[in-house]
C-alpha cells in the first residue's frame, strides 16, 4: 500500500458567532485507511466532516483533498469525495434507480458509464432488490444504504460517513459495518460515531474530539496492547521476585489479594510470569491482561475539564 | 454545463412526480377554462359592435393572458417554495453542496427544472385560444407575443421565488414571502402613478407595465431585456445567499 495522503487538514477552525465549534484541528488520512472520529455529542464531529466535505467554509485553516485545496478549487477537490451527512440526503419521491443515476450524474460520471456505476453501487450496498421502489417507501436501513450508495457511486478516493449506523437495528448495523469494512479496501474512509464498539470493529485508527479539539489520535492496535496484568497466586513470593521478571515495572497488591503488575511499554510478561509461577510453585490461579478499552480512554479524555494531552504538555 | 442539465432534469422530474404540480395545473386549467368560455360568450354577444375595434385574438387572447398573470402570481410561489427551502429542511441540499457543482450551476439547474413547468403552463394557455382556429381567423402573432410575455413574467416570478426560497428552511414561509415580494414589485406601479419625484422610475420597475405592451402584441426588446435582467438579478442573489450560507 502506498502512503499517499488523501486528506490533509491543517489548523482547521470554525466559529459560529462567539462559540468555537472546532479549533485548530489537524487531520491526515492516508490511502486505504479507515479513520474513526469519536466524540461526545456536540464535540464538533459533524462540523469537522462538513468542512472536510466542503459544505461549510472553515473560519481559518485549510483542507486538501488528494492535494487539491478545497477552498481554492472546490469542484476538482469535491470530485474525489463522497459524503453521507447525518441525515441521508435522499428524495423520497424518486426510485432508488432514478436517485442513484442522478447522484452519478451530479458527481460527474459520464452518461455512458452511469448505468454501470448504478449497478455496481446497488450491488455493493445490497440494493438490487429494491431498485424500482420509491425511496420514501423503504425502511430506514435501506434509506441509509441508499445514502451510502450515493456517496460511493463515483468511486471517490475518500468517503466521509457521518454516523452511518444511527437509527438502525442490530442486523442492519452489522451489514453496514461489513459494508464499510469492504469499502476500506478501495477507498479511504472517515467515519464518525459515538458508538465505541463500532469504531473498534471497523476502524484502523481512532481520533477522539472533545470541545472542538483532537484529544486522542492512535491506531486501534494501541488499545489492545497490555498495560496491566492481574495475577492471582496461592503462594505469592516476595514482591521483588516478581519485579525482577522482564517487562514488569511495578507490582501492587490489590485488596482482593491479587496482584496488579504494571507493564513496561510494549512488553508482554505473561508467558514469563506463567513459567516462573510453574517453576517456583507459586500456585497460579489467575493471569489476565488488563487492557485499556477504548471506552475507558474515551471517558477519561472527554469527561474531565482538562484533556490528557494538555495535562501531559503542562507536565512536560 | 452538463451538471446544470443533470440537476434540471431531476428537478423537473421531481416537480412532475409530485402531486402538487398536477394539482396546480389542474386548478389553473379549470379557472382559465372558465374565464375563456366567459370571454368567448361575451365576445360572441357583442361581436357586431366590437368587431370593428378588436379582433378575437386581441379580446380573448389578450384578456385571458392578462387574467393569467394574477393566477400565476399566486401559483409560482407554491412551486418555488420547494426548491431550496424544502431541500434545506429535509437535508438534501447537502447532496448538491457536497457534489462537484458550483453554486451557479446549482441555481441555474434548479431554475431550468422549473422552466419545464413554465413551458407546460404556457402550452395549456396557448392551446385554449388555438382551439378557435377551427372556427375563425386568429392573429397568431398577437397570441405568440402574449405567450412570450407570460413566459417572461413567469421566469421573473420563478427567479424571485427561487431567491426567497434560499432564505429560509420553511417552505410555507418561502411561499408567503415570495408572494409578498412579487405583489410588492407588481404594485410599485401604484407608486409610479403618484405625483412624486422619480415616479417614472417606479413605474418602469414594475413587473406589470412591461407585460402590457406584449399582451397587446407589441414586441419591444426593452421589455424582454427587463425580464431577463430581473430574472438574472434574483438568480444572482440566490447564488450570493447560498455562498453566504457556506461561510
Amino acid at each position: 500500500m502506498d502512503n499517499t495522503t488523501l486528506i490533509e487538514a491543517r489548523d482547521l477552525s470554525r466559529r459560529y458567532g462567539a462559540t468555537i465549534a472546532v479549533s485548530s484541528l489537524k487531520l491526515t488520512l492516508r490511502k486505504g485507511e479507515i479513520l474513526g472520529l469519536l466524540g461526545p455529542n456536540g464535540a464538533g464531529k459533524s462540523t469537522t466532516l462538513k468542512m472536510l466535505a466542503g459544505c461549510l467554509a472553515a473560519s481559518s485553516g485549510s483542507v486538501q483533498i488528494n492535494g487539491i485545496d478545497i477552498a481554492e478549487n472546490p469542484k476538482a477537490a469535491k470530485a474525489h469525495l463522497g459524503y453521507l451527512p447525518e441525515q441521508p440526503p435522499i428524495y423520497p419521491e424518486l426510485t432508488v434507480d432514478e436517485y442513484l443515476r442522478y447522484a452519478a450524474g451530479l458527481h460527474g460520471v459520464p452518461s455512458a458509464e452511469r448505468d454501470a456505476a448504478v449497478t455496481r453501487a446497488k450491488q455493493s450496498c445490497g440494493l438490487s432488490d429494491v431498485a424500482e421502489r420509491l425511496i420514501g417507501n423503504l425502511s430506514k436501513g435501506y434509506q441509509q444504504r441508499v445514502g451510502i450508495a450515493q456517496a460511493i457511486i463515483h468511486r471517490p478516493k475518500v468517503v466521509i460517513l457521518d454516523e452511518p449506523t444511527v437509527g438502525l437495528d442490530p442486523n442492519q448495523i452489522r451489514e453496514i459495518r461489513s459494508l464499510i469494512a469492504s469499502l476500506g479496501a478501495e477507498h479511504s474512509v472517515i467515519l464518525s460515531s459515538h458508538i465505541l464498539p463500532e469504531i473498534q470493529a471497523v476502524c484502523g485508527r481512532v481520533m477522539i474530539i472533545n470541545k472542538g479539539r483532537v484529544v486522542y489520535n492512535e491506531t486501534v492496535d494501541t488499545q489492545t496492547r497490555v498495560s496491566n496484568v492481574i495475577l492471582g497466586l496461592k503462594r505469592a513470593p516476595e514482591l521483588s521476585a516478581l519485579q525482577n521478571i522482564a517487562g514488569v515495572s511495578r507490582v501492587q497488591t490489590l485488596p482482593s489479594g491479587q496482584l496488579r503488575l504494571t507493564v513496561a511499554d510494549g512488553a508482554d510478561p505473561r508467558e514469563a510470569l506463567a513459567a516462573a509461577a510453574a517453576n517456583n510453585n507459586w500456585g497460579l490461579f489467575e493471569l489476565r491482561a488488563e487492557g485499556k478499552t477504548l471506552e475507558e480512554v474515551f471517558v477519561e479524555l472527554t469527561s474531565g475539564e482538562i484533556t490528557i494531552h494538555e495535562s501531559l504538555k503542562e507536565a512536560a | 454545463m452538463n451538471t446544470v442539465f443533470t440537476i434540471a432534469q431531476t428537478e423537473a422530474r421531481r416537480i412532475f412526480v409530485s402531486p402538487l404540480a398536477w394539482a396546480v395545473l389542474a386548478v389553473m386549467q379549470l379557472i382559465f377554462g372558465f374565464v375563456f368560455i366567459n370571454m368567448l360568450v361575451d365576445y360572441a354577444r357583442n361581436a357586431a359592435m366590437s368587431g370593428q375595434f378588436m379582433g378575437v385574438a386581441d379580446y380573448i387572447g389578450g384578456g385571458l393572458y392578462g387574467f393569467a398573470t394574477i393566477i400565476l402570481l399566486l401559483v409560482m410561489p407554491l412551486l418555488t417554495m420547494r426548491m431550496f427551502a424544502e431541500e434545506r429542511k429535509s437535508g438534501t441540499l447537502i447532496l448538491l453542496l457536497s457534489a462537484p457543482a458550483s453554486l451557479i450551476e446549482i441555481v441555474l439547474g434548479k431554475f431550468l427544472g422549473l422552466f419545464a413547468f413554465m413551458l407546460a403552463t404556457i402550452a395549456l394557455l396557448g392551446l385554449m385560444p388555438l382551439t378557435l382556429l377551427s372556427g375563425t381567423h386568429l392573429d397568431l402573432g398577437r397570441i405568440a407575443a402574449g405567450l412570450l410575455g407570460l413566459l417572461l413574467m413567469m421566469m421573473a416570478f420563478g427567479a424571485a421565488g427561487l431567491f426567497v426560497s434560499t432564505l429560509t428552511k420553511e417552505p410555507t414561509i418561502a411561499a408567503v414571502a415570495s408572494f409578498g415580494l412579487l405583489l410588492l414589485v407588481w404594485l410599485i406601479q401604484i407608486v409610479g402613478n403618484q405625483p412624486i419625484p422619480f415616479a417614472s422610475v417606479f413605474s418602469y420597475l414594475s413587473l406589470i407595465g412591461h407585460f402590457e405592451s406584449l399582451r397587446r402584441g407589441i414586441f419591444n426588446s426593452a421589455d424582454v431585456i427587463y425580464y431577463f435582467l430581473f430574472t438574472a438579478f434574483f438568480l444572482w442573489l440566490a447564488v450570493l445567499r447560498l455562498d453566504m450560507e457556506r461561510n
